[in-house]
């Protein structure tokens, strides 16, 4: 009986993925509760389906309410689908913040963009699934018994029932007071990955698009973790020349030089021929830039080292197009005519903060 | 320390006898202690754990876990209006609140029993919602679950469009036949001879006989003869539908009814059990040492936020209201008349009626009624209740109006009909082509669209023949169609239709 609350809340969130009944998902609305991770605030959505029926137009209506206030005295932001209720509705639940794990957050993240879950590379990657003896049942084979909980049952009921003697403290089970161990099977990702971030310094990159590469950096960070156990991650910032720095500096390190996008993926290649051996790592490469580089004959030089050394060693290579006023996004269009098909390789133009969703769905969102 | 079985034992036996010895009345009430997570699983079926399954469920228990874990919400108690009373408790509640819900949950159970509203629900629901559930698996497994839940889905979405009066009517006599056999009735002639024909048979006469038989037999073809508001039970009689479409119409629709009084009676329900849990736990029940951990969960309880209505906290306040007026006997014309401030202020007859008079209310009233017989000026000044409406201009939900009659007025519009529009099927068999014609009746507020449009498709999908509602929008009466694959929406007066 207790599971069949799983059943229906399976089935909700499959349609609220769009996986099954996709006529619904028309009707759906997304509330929202407000969550912090560290520093930054992110909301946690509450999914809702309405099902459609007859009622008022919420904004010809009118509701009654109780407290102070002169007429016209605003009544707090409006939240959405949030018309005057039938009398006696709940009372409006403010959005508290609260934290969140990181893993709450990339699942979240994974179902708002609807994104595919990571297969990591190679057979040995992922353990066989091991079963975990975690939970207690009612009912289950005698072998598994829980000679414990079996007899704390057994007391409870007769103490319960008045049955209990502390006199004479014999405690029998009957049918009913049996519990038995249940198990769940458990898959451990036993793979590590490795993220390089490069981000082009050069002059045309200013503080907002940094400020952007860094929030879609947090959530490639986020997602990531969801499905590797170790994550490293390595920093390399690069105009003329590339050099390799902390997560601190990797912000705010700010160049006026030109730009050689090679020198950085030069740098990755030692970096991972060195430290991380492909067929012990799940290697990512994103790549932040203007899309400004210094030479058409650089840009060709990018492309070999990418098919040559990059891509046959990574699992993906994400390369984010931060739109600046001064850059010509050329670099954009010439990956695009290099590895238009290639499902290595993610390409994504960000124009502005609002984009940046849509920019992560579609750098992870191979499934790789 | 944990509360043992014993405890409870003890609390519902010593709650028990407070609540009778004042005179409340209720079945027999089990009381079953479950944690958070259970309970709500529990309340995100409705209280019955033995639901047809439903993604809506799933859906709410979503919600409620959520909020729980984050700590915005919490469940302390779940009653079920059943003969025995089912009530639940959440485990983690302290002693204190363990006693008070307990009360409360009395408090419930004597308003579900005796209430008049709820004279005619199903008191063994538990067992009948079970058998609800097995009908509907039943057909999951032999049609697959997305045609039945998309079916199920339609008949939700049509699933308050009934008539809360219903239960209480006289059944149905049998329906009338309709003159097939029988050759329409024709204009009775006076006998005459020849030449006095015209004077006793005059030509304009026959006429105007002949017209209102046509008039009357078209009455009787009519279909619905007169306007039906419950739409399901309409659409289960008439709608060519499988059996198992069928059936699970009158599962959705028996669901309605029963859920029906709860919902015309929320504050008048929450109010009671909330009078009642006070006066046992602070008359009675409540040790010294207890009382600030009352105080504390029960101003929890009756707390406004955001300038939102709690139906606990009005409820309850109309009921001491109550009470008091009666014991003081300021009602009736003479008290109606008084005008003196200072003789208003003093007026006591000393009457002590207040415990008959609300003992009487919460038998015959439901919030409808009690809003309208109850509610007072002074009530309402005393509580600083307020309209608000939607501000356009600055965008935002703003206060309306604090007159009384305004308040009164928005808040019984809220209460009847649940708060929902008023429609009927006036025509089943529409331009004789058997299109279903819904009216709305136009209370000063239009409907919402799109949402009308979905509603519309979905009766569409049990009737499987065109739908078409008339309403009005921005003062112009208009008429929207579905015909199964597109809306169509014109002025309705361009309808050459007689009003129904």
């Amino acid at each position: 009986m207790a599971l069949r609350i799983e059943t229906d809340h399976s089935r909700f969130r499959e349609i609220v993925r769009g996986r099954i009944r996709k006529d619904l998902r028309r009707f759906m609305s997304r509330g929202e509760l407000l969550g912090r991770q560290g520093r930054n605030i992110v909301s946690i959505p509450l999914p809702q389906i309405d099902v459609p029926h007859f009622t008022f137009a919420p904004q010809q209506s009118t509701g009654v309410g109780q407290g102070p206030g002169e007429p016209g005295t605003a009544l707090g932001p409006p939240a959405p689908g949030d018309g005057p209720g039938a009398a006696g509705d709940q009372p409006a639940e403010h959005p508290l913040e609260v934290e969140v794990t990181l893993g709450e957050l990339a699942e979240i993240l994974g179902e708002e963009l609807e994104l595919p879950r990571i297969k990591p590379k190679g057979d040995k990657a992922i353990r066989a699934p091991r079963d975990r003896y975690t939970g207690i049942s009612r009912t289950g084979p005698e072998s598994l018994r829980h000679f414990k909980r079996s007899y704390r049952a057994a007391l409870k009921r007769q103490i319960a029932s008045g049955v209990y003697d502390p006199n004479s403290p014999r405690v029998v089970p009957l049918r009913e007071d049996r519990r038995y161990r249940t198990w769940k099977p458990v898959e451990i990702p036993e793979t590590s990955a490795v993220i390089l971030y490069m981000m082009d310094v050069s002059g045309s990159m200013g503080d907002e698009q940094k400020e952007i590469v860094r929030i879609e950096a947090f959530w490639i960070d986020a997602w990531l973790r969801a499905h590797y156990k170790g994550i490293e991650r390595r920093f390399i910032v690069h105009d003329a020349e590339a050099h390799e720095v902390d997560e601190e500096a990797f912000y705010r390190t700010r160049e006026s030089g030109g730009t050689v996008i090679s020198s950085a993926y030069r740098m990755a290649h030692s970096l991972i021929r060195r430290s991380f051996p492909p067929e012990s790592w799940n290697i990512y490469l994103f790549h932040f830039s203007d899309g400004d580089n210094w030479s058409q004959g650089d840009t060709e030089e990018c492309v070999e080292i990418l098919r040559r050394d990059l891509l046959p060693s990574a699992n993906l290579f994400g390369y984010g197009q931060v739109e600046s006023p001064y850059g010509t996004g050329q670099f954009f269009g010439d990956l695009q005519d290099a590895f238009a098909s290639d499902e290595r390789v993610a390409l994504s133009a960000v124009a502005g903060r609002d984009a940046i969703l849509d920019s992560i769905r579609t750098l992870l969102g191979k499934g790789r | 320390m944990t509360p043992r079985p014993s405890d409870y034992t003890g609390w519902q036996r010593e709650i028990e006898a407070h609540a009778r010895s004042y005179g409340l009345d209720f079945f027999d009430t089990l009381f079953e202690v479950v944690d958070h997570d259970r309970m709500n699983q529990v309340a995100a079926y409705g209280g019955y754990p033995t639901r047809y399954p439903h993604w809506r469920f799933g859906m709410e228990y979503e919600h409620l876990s959520k909020s729980y874990t984050w700590g915005l919400h919490r469940i302390y108690e779940m009653v079920i209006n059943n003969d025995p009373t089912y009530a639940y408790l959440l485990e983690s509640n302290g002693p204190v609140d363990q006693k008070l819900v307990i009360a409360h949950v009395f408090g419930h159970g004597d308003f579900f029993k005796n209430n008049l509203w709820f004279a005619r629900t199903n008191r063994k629901m538990m067992d009948q919602m079970a058998n609800h559930s097995t009908r509907i698996r039943r057909f999951i497994e032999r049609v697959g679950i997305e045609r039945v839940e998309s079916f199920l889905d339609a008949c939700l979405s049509i699933e308050d469009q009934i008539d809360p009066f219903a239960p209480f009517a006289e059944t149905e006599g049998p329906r009338r036949n309709l003159g097939a056999e029988e050759p329409p009735p024709s204009v009775r002639r006076m006998k005459s001879k020849d030449y006095m024909e015209s004077f006793v048979n005059p030509p304009e006469f026959l006429e105007a006989q002949r017209k209102r038989l046509e008039e009357q037999a078209r009455r009787a073809r009519r279909f619905p003869e007169s306007p039906v508001r419950d739409l399901l039970k309409f659409l289960y009689d008439h709608a060519p539908l499988d059996a198992w479409e069928r059936e699970t119409l009158a599962i959705v629709r028996e669901e309605a009814y029963y859920f029906a009084p709860q919902r015309q009676t929320k504050i008048m329900n929450e109010g009671w059990a909330t009078y009642w849990h006070s006066r046992i736990m602070t008359e009675r029940a409540l040790r010294d040492d207890e009382v600030i951990d009352y105080a504390d969960h029960h101003s929890g309880t009756v707390s406004t936020s955001g300038g939102r209505l709690n139906p606990y906290k009005i409820g309850v306040e109309l009921f001491r209201d109550i009470e008091d007026r009666w014991n003081r006997g300021r009602f009736g014309p003479e008290w109606n008349r008084c005008e003196g401030r200072a003789e208003r202020e003093s007026w006591d007859r000393h009457l002590g009626l207040g415990r008959e008079k609300i003992f009487e209310v919460r038998r015959l009233y439901n919030d409808v009624t009690f809003i309208d017989t109850f509610l007072t000026e002074d009530f309402c000044r005393r509580h600083h209740l307020f309209t608000f409406a939607w501000d356009g201009r600055r965008e935002t939900w703003a206060i309306q109006s604090r007159a009384f009659e305004d308040v009164k007025r928005a808040l019984l519009f809220q209460l009847t009909n649940f708060g929902r529009p008023y429609i009927a099927v006036t025509d089943g068999n529409w331009q004789n082509r058997g299109e279903l014609y819904l009216s709305h009746r136009h209370e000063g507020v239009d409907l919402r669209a799109d949402w009308a449009r979905e509603t519309l498709r979905s009766i569409q999908m049990i009737w499987r023949r065109p739908v078409a509602l008339e309403t009005v929008v921005e003062g112009k009466p208009r008429i929207v169609a579905f015909d199964g694959s597109e809306f169509s929406e014109r002025d309705a007066k361009s309808e050459a239709r007689e009003p129904a």
